[in-house]
């Protein structure tokens, strides 16, 4: 393919300057006027980490300690959610079950997306036959449904928030392959790939300080999305019975242990978790909407 | 397009291998002896010792993996579908053979239902583009694939109890053995599952419909004085399917997901709540083939859909 140098000289070049950056504030505040549901979901996200980090000032009680003389009581002035069958306070625990699903969420992508960028970018960016080995074991690992991959997984690691965790990891690892490696094979025949190999730079120097760091955009959007994806799965583990294991207030253990034979009689303890957890879920597929919106050139003007 | 239909031929066998010793492996990880956990984990005594090597001996989990694992492939060829379960002894045939059916029959619904409200939903919503009726198509669609299925059913069955004192049959039957018990069964599965699954096929079917309705094909048949509808249902959605029917393949696995916890809150004895009960008591012959099953389903649906493209899109064939 011919590559043609008039490309990198606009007409105009010379009188063209840099705008001002803009700052974080104006920055931010602009997405919020042109994507407002964006916002919302950004501002939902932001309350979640708030209620994560700063649990413990926030719930009124432990959100594991018995208090059974006030067993099943209604969401009221005291216990805005009302109380479960050991007494323990459920708006405690929604509050407390952030973190859970935050940690779970967090870590899941960062470890699926490190080692599936790593992956994916090395197989495209090496080829041949490593390459075929790699896709053919993406290929594989996709024709799972990924819960139910996800669910053979923490079976054999056995339950701990960790192994949920590393099961979502492994779960989310062939996709962030497969796209990685697709923006790889296309980053690599960018002429500032062609320099820094005609420069002298090693495969190894080339993949990671240019190759790289020029693929992530499309890896941030799919991640942005995974995180609502992996904390529904967990929820759904742990709904199971097959997650996070008790007392750790999980929000889909908590709806498991109200809707075993409680679902009637006191449905505060199925509702508010599962509440809580479909707001984050809606918080963000409206920002990771939007983020893909902002960040995909191809959608940009619509 | 022909050599691509072969290299997808070709590729299926690989890629169900690989998936096969993905699950051998991942069920072999397993914590504590296999042969212990069905006798209760105890070994401290000489006798349990031994009992524990007839067992390791009996279930041939003394010879090296790879011969294990070619006994297992070849028992999914052979038709005994790797053995039985260690719990009640059924063999995994019989339970195959109960069990296939109610997924079977919750997944065709849960297609059906979606195929026959989504597209409909999404053509109007794009030809109605910012009007009250798309919105609302909008937001639907948004919180259907925001709300997780099972919270859905779980209020689902609480608000049909709370204010229909309706609750569903204890026990699943089977269409062909009493239809209106089995109704009853799957009404709601069915119906919250393809909430699920419509909800990204009315989403893509909208932005194909509006991808399509400004192309100039669209304008022409206008122009020479089409009605409307002939233009929307001949001209415009013929061409905007393609990527609704890619994107039903992607969402198979979504629905058979959904399967296994639907199948749990709704007590349907199906694939996904066998492998959930077996999952908790550790039985993994059980598990390892009802999941290679699931496998199987996806994969051959995702290529019977590839296969597909070509009959759907004349066009794709002479690229």
């Amino acid at each position: 393919m011919a590559q043609s140098t008039d490309v990198l000289q606009h007409p105009g070049d010379a009188a063209f300057t840099l705008p001002p950056q803009p700052n974080l504030i104006a920055r931010a505040w602009d997405f919020a006027r042109r994507k407002p549901l964006g916002a919302f979901g950004a501002v939902v996200l932001l309350v979640l980490v708030l209620a994560a980090v700063f649990a413990d000032l926030i719930a009124p009680y432990d959100p594991v300690a018995q208090n059974v003389p006030h067993r099943l009581r209604e969401p009221g002035a005291q216990y805005w959610f009302g109380t479960d069958t050991y007494g323990r306070d459920v708006f405690s625990r929604v509050v407390f079950g952030s973190r859970v699903s935050l940690y779970i969420g967090l870590m899941s992508v960062c470890i699926g997306t490190a080692a599936g960028v790593l992956i994916g970018v090395s197989s495209g960016y090496i080829g041949g036959k490593f390459d075929l080995v790699v896709q053919r074991i993406v290929d594989g690992l996709m024709g799972f449904p990924p819960l139910i991959l996800a669910l053979i997984l923490v079976v054999a690691l056995g339950p701990s928030i960790n192994s949920v965790a590393a099961a979502l990891a492994v779960t989310y690892v062939p996709r962030v392959v497969r796209l990685a490696r697709a923006t790889a094979l296309s980053t690599s025949q960018e002429m500032y790939v062609d320099a820094a190999r005609a420069i002298g730079g090693s495969q190894l120097h080339v993949m990671l300080r240019h190759v790289v760091p020029n693929s992530l955009a499309p890896v941030f959007v799919l991640a942005t999305g995974y995180l609502g994806t992996a904390i529904v799965a967990e929820a759904s583990l742990s709904f199971l019975g097959l997650g996070v294991p008790p007392p750790a207030p999980s929000w889909g253990g908590m709806m498991q242990f109200g809707a075993r034979g409680y679902l009637e009689a006191a449905p505060w303890l199925t509702v508010y978790p599962g509440l809580a957890l479909s707001v984050v879920v809606f918080a963000f597929g409206l920002f990771g909407d939007a983020l893909r919106d902002v960040l995909d050139p191809r959608l940009r003007g619509r | 397009m022909r050599q691509y239909l072969v290299r997808r031929l070709l590729l299926f066998a690989p890629t169900l291998l690989v998936a096969s010793m993905a699950i051998f492996v991942v069920m072999r990880l397993l914590p504590g002896d296999v042969a212990m956990l069905i006798l209760g984990g105890d070994a401290s005594s000489p006798s349990a010792q031994q009992q524990i090597e007839v067992y390791r001996e009996a279930l041939g989990l003394n010879d090296p993996w790879p011969v294990q694992y070619l006994r297992w492939l070849w028992s999914l060829v052979n038709g005994s579908f790797g053995g039985e379960s260690f719990v009640d002894r059924e063999s995994l045939g019989a339970i195959i053979g109960r069990r296939l059916p109610v997924t079977l029959q919750l997944a065709f619904y849960a297609v059906v239902i979606s195929a026959v409200v989504s597209v409909p939903l999404g053509v109007i919503a794009a030809v109605m583009q910012d009007r009250p009726v798309d919105y609302l198509v909008r937001v639907v669609t948004i919180a259907g694939t925001a709300v997780p299925n099972f919270w859905l059913a779980l209020l689902a069955l609480l608000a049909l109890s709370l204010w229909f004192l309706w609750t569903p049959p204890v026990f699943y039957k089977n269409l062909w053995e009493d239809p209106s018990t089995h109704l009853q069964k799957v009404l709601w599965p069915s119906l919250i599952l393809a909430w699920g699954f419509s909800a990204n096929v009315t989403r893509v079917t909208r932005a194909s419909m509006l991808e399509v309705l400004r192309q100039d094909y669209v304008r022409t048949a206008r122009a020479k004085g089409l009605a409307n509808t002939v233009v929307v249902s001949r001209h415009a959605l013929q061409n905007a399917l393609m990527p609704v029917i890619t994107l039903s393949g992607l969402q198979l696995a979504g629905l058979l997901g959904g399967t296994v916890v639907l199948e749990t809150i709704f007590g349907l004895p199906g694939i996904g709540q066998g492998i959930v009960l077996a999952a908790t008591t550790r039985d993994y012959p059980v598990i390892q083939s009802l999941v290679m099953l699931l496998v199987f389903m996806m994969l051959s649906l995702n290529l019977l859909i590839d296969l597909c493209y070509g009959v759907i899109d004349p066009r794709l064939s002479y690229r």
